[in-house]
């Protein structure tokens, strides 16, 4: 009998820890697995059970609960793979996530890890450009530039000394996919890194992510000693006599951060302030070297791109996005969690059929896709297929493919007002439009909430302004969620709904 | 300007002997002020005042910038917090959550009028902007124990039970 639990911090918020001291009493020497996320969160603590037959799924599971699960008296919920939630996924990224013991090494590799690596060293350069290339992947952080451009960029560059940046900073409410990788599948993060610093001809790499995420930190730390030790890391990668080295760095609770260039000022000892562009930071990036900074998502893709060809990733997706996408259903949803499926997924049947609709079973409202700088989405535009361009055309953007979802109680003034004042709160005081219009952005809307109708001509400036003159995504896509929530819901901002086009 | 009393002297202060290993330990890194600041913060819950001349004269810093630096980022504290940090989420997954009315629940029950430190230093009530528990809103962690679902009672609870 095995034994699997996950130890994802979502798995701990809502008390693994006292389910696996129950697990530990009744099993005595029969060790428990501890596991990352399957991404079923509405599940978790869930506890798996291979007798043999395949991993059979119980969720959420309650320490009383133990004793009765051991002896065959509470039913499964089947295995745990033909559960709809994950059944209906195509798992490239999160393949073991949830599956392996997140520092067994070993496991990692009897499941696929390393294969990509290995390839990888028998290629050139070039040649590993035309296969990210050939992947379609592009950057999992929000923007969506093409990660083989950006790679090919650095590799071409000059210098004595390039680095690897993985951003892992990420404060977007309603994602966390990047936790769960670094939760979960750890060497798949240090693997596709490795991948990027031999395609450039950088040695060493760096992890910037959050105070917040102390368990990712904690697990991350110890992937990196245990890769070192194998020889993943070092001076020798994998026996090649290539030098591949990382470390963890974590940030001190700033929002802007997550921004590259914000990101790179902070890694460097500085306070986190967005620096113009160009220069890019693939030519002038940390300590002003050739820097490749990807997402924790991007790099994480990497490993299976390599292992499984360019064409079997980038036969997924829709249109110019192809393969995967992580989205992460949160908020108000009954079942929230990580669903990765191929681009093109809609909306609707995300949110509805996956999701399974609102936690408190009132109607959905509306849902914010892409964290605080991202669109309000209401009912009408659940048809929106989920890919780059699609969200575009509909004036918003998929970001780190986060989806909050609201149920009808939401006060959509109060969420626009609130973007405003986060922004206010976390701009890095650099441009103007940021700095000072998020605070004209609260006030105003406040005039509009104290019914002063002309005051909404006063915000569609302000944030025209705020997107054409900021210097960064904080200020400049801050307009998103406040000009959606005002076009999607103009009676609460005191409008007269104008008829349909 | 005139030179005005010097707010530092009213807080605490840490000898430097114990600072100055804190520093040492990551000379060698690339960028390393962010590290020195956690390390630092991490030992004695928050940043000395006489950490600053500190880290300016090993990092070849004016004073300004190491304070500029320490100000910028949220995480770093002048003064140590009450004996327990109690952080709620107050971004938008665990709004949709009610997470406002459970902040402003938890407040009023602790006296507090906004976040704070409660005047028997017992609990210091702070806003995070996610931790990354979206689909289990709303989230609050206290001291570094993580919460999902949080309500009240079982906030009060967490928070009994940590004394």
């Amino acid at each position: 009998m095995k034994v699997y639990l996950s130890q994802d911090a979502a798995a701990k918020a809502l008390g693994s820890e006292a389910v696996a001291a129950a697990l530990n009493e009744a099993l005595g020497d029969t060790p428990v697995t501890r596991v990352g996320s399957r991404g079923m969160v509405w599940l978790e603590p869930l506890l798996e059970i291979d007798r043999g037959q395949g991993r059979e799924a119980w969720g959420p599971v309650a320490p009383g609960d133990i004793p009765a699960i051991l002896a065959g008296d509470i039913p499964s919920l089947g295995l745990t793979e033909e559960i709809p939630f994950l059944a209906k996924q195509t798992r490239l990224t999160f393949q073991r996530c949830g599956v392996i013991d997140p520092l067994d090494l070993a496991q990692y590799e009897a499941h696929g890890g390393l294969a990509g690596l290995r390839r990888a060293l028998g290629l050139s350069g070039e040649q590993m450009i035309d296969e990210m290339k050939a992947s379609g992947l592009r950057g999992r952080g929000g923007a969506g530039f093409p990660t083989g451009i950006k790679w090919d960029t650095v590799r071409m560059a000059h210098a004595d000394q390039k680095y690897i940046v993985c951003n892992a900073d990420e404060g977007d409410s309603g994602t966390f996919a990047d936790r769960m990788i670094m939760e979960g599948d750890p060497f798949c993060l240090i693997e596709g890194m490795a991948i990027a610093g031999l395609c450039t001809g950088a040695t060493q790499g760096y992890v910037y992510t959050r105070s917040e995420y102390p368990d990712a930190v904690a697990v991350m730390r110890r992937a990196i000693e245990l890769a070192r030790e194998a020889g993943v890391l070092g001076g020798d990668v994998l026996g090649s006599g290539r030098a591949f080295d990382m470390e963890v760095r974590v940030g001190a609770g700033a929002y802007v951060c997550g921004e590259e260039t914000s990101l790179l000022n902070s890694l460097e000892g500085k306070r986190g302030v967005v620096r113009a562009k160009p220069p890019l930071p693939a030519l002038e990036g940390f300590l002003s070297r050739p820097t490749v900074v990807n997402n924790v998502i991007s790099l994480a893709t990497v490993p299976v791109i390599f292992e499984k060809g360019a064409a079997h990733y980038a036969d997924f997706g829709l249109g110019r996005s192809r393969g995967t996408i992580p989205v992460q259903i949160a908020g108000n949803v009954k079942h929230g969690g990580l669903f990765e499926t191929a681009f093109g997924m809609s909306l609707g049947e995300l949110v509805e059929e996956i999701g399974g609709g609102t936690a408190s079973g009132r109607p959905v409202k509306a849902v914010q896709i892409g964290g605080p700088l991202g669109a309000y989405f209401g009912r009408e535009k659940f048809d929106t297929p989920f890919g780059y361009e699609e969200f575009d055309g509909q004036g918003g953007l998929i970001g780190h493919a986060g989806v909050v979802v609201f149920d009808d109680s939401a006060d959509m003034l109060g969420m626009a007002r609130f973007a405003m004042e986060f922004c206010a709160v976390e701009s890095c005081g650099k441009c103007t439009p940021c700095r000072i219009g998020a605070v004209r952005g609260v006030e105003t809307l406040d005039r509009i909430k104290a019914g002063d109708g002309a005051a909404v001509e006063v915000l569609t400036d302000l944030c025209e302004v705020m997107k054409d003159g900021s210097l960064c995504a904080l200020g400049g896509f801050t307009p998103y969620p406040v000009l959606s929530a005002l076009e999607a819901f103009p009676e609460e901002f005191g409008q007269v709904k104008e008829a349909a086009e | 300007m005139t030179s005005q009393p010097s707010i530092a002297r009213d807080l605490p202060q840490v000898a430097e002997a114990e600072i100055r290993p804190l520093i040492d330990r990551h000379l060698s890194a690339e960028g390393p002020l962010l590290p020195m600041l956690h390390e630092i913060q991490a030992a004695f819950g928050f940043v000395p005042a006489n950490a600053v001349p500190l880290l300016a004269e090993a990092l070849n810093l004016t004073r300004a910038e190491v304070t500029g630096v320490i100000s910028f980022y949220h995480d770093f504290r002048k003064a140590p917090a009450g004996r327990h940090v109690l952080k709620i989420c107050r971004a938008e997954a665990c709004q949709s959550m009610g997470a406002e009315a459970l902040t402003a629940r938890m407040l009023s029950l602790l006296g507090l009028e906004d976040h704070g430190t409660t005047a028997d230093s017992r609990v210091t009530v702070e806003a995070v902007y996610c931790l990354g528990l979206c689909a289990c809103a709303p989230a609050a962690m206290l001291d570094g124990q993580l919460i999902g679902r949080a309500s009240v009672e079982g906030l009060e609870k967490a928070l009994e039970g940590a004394a």
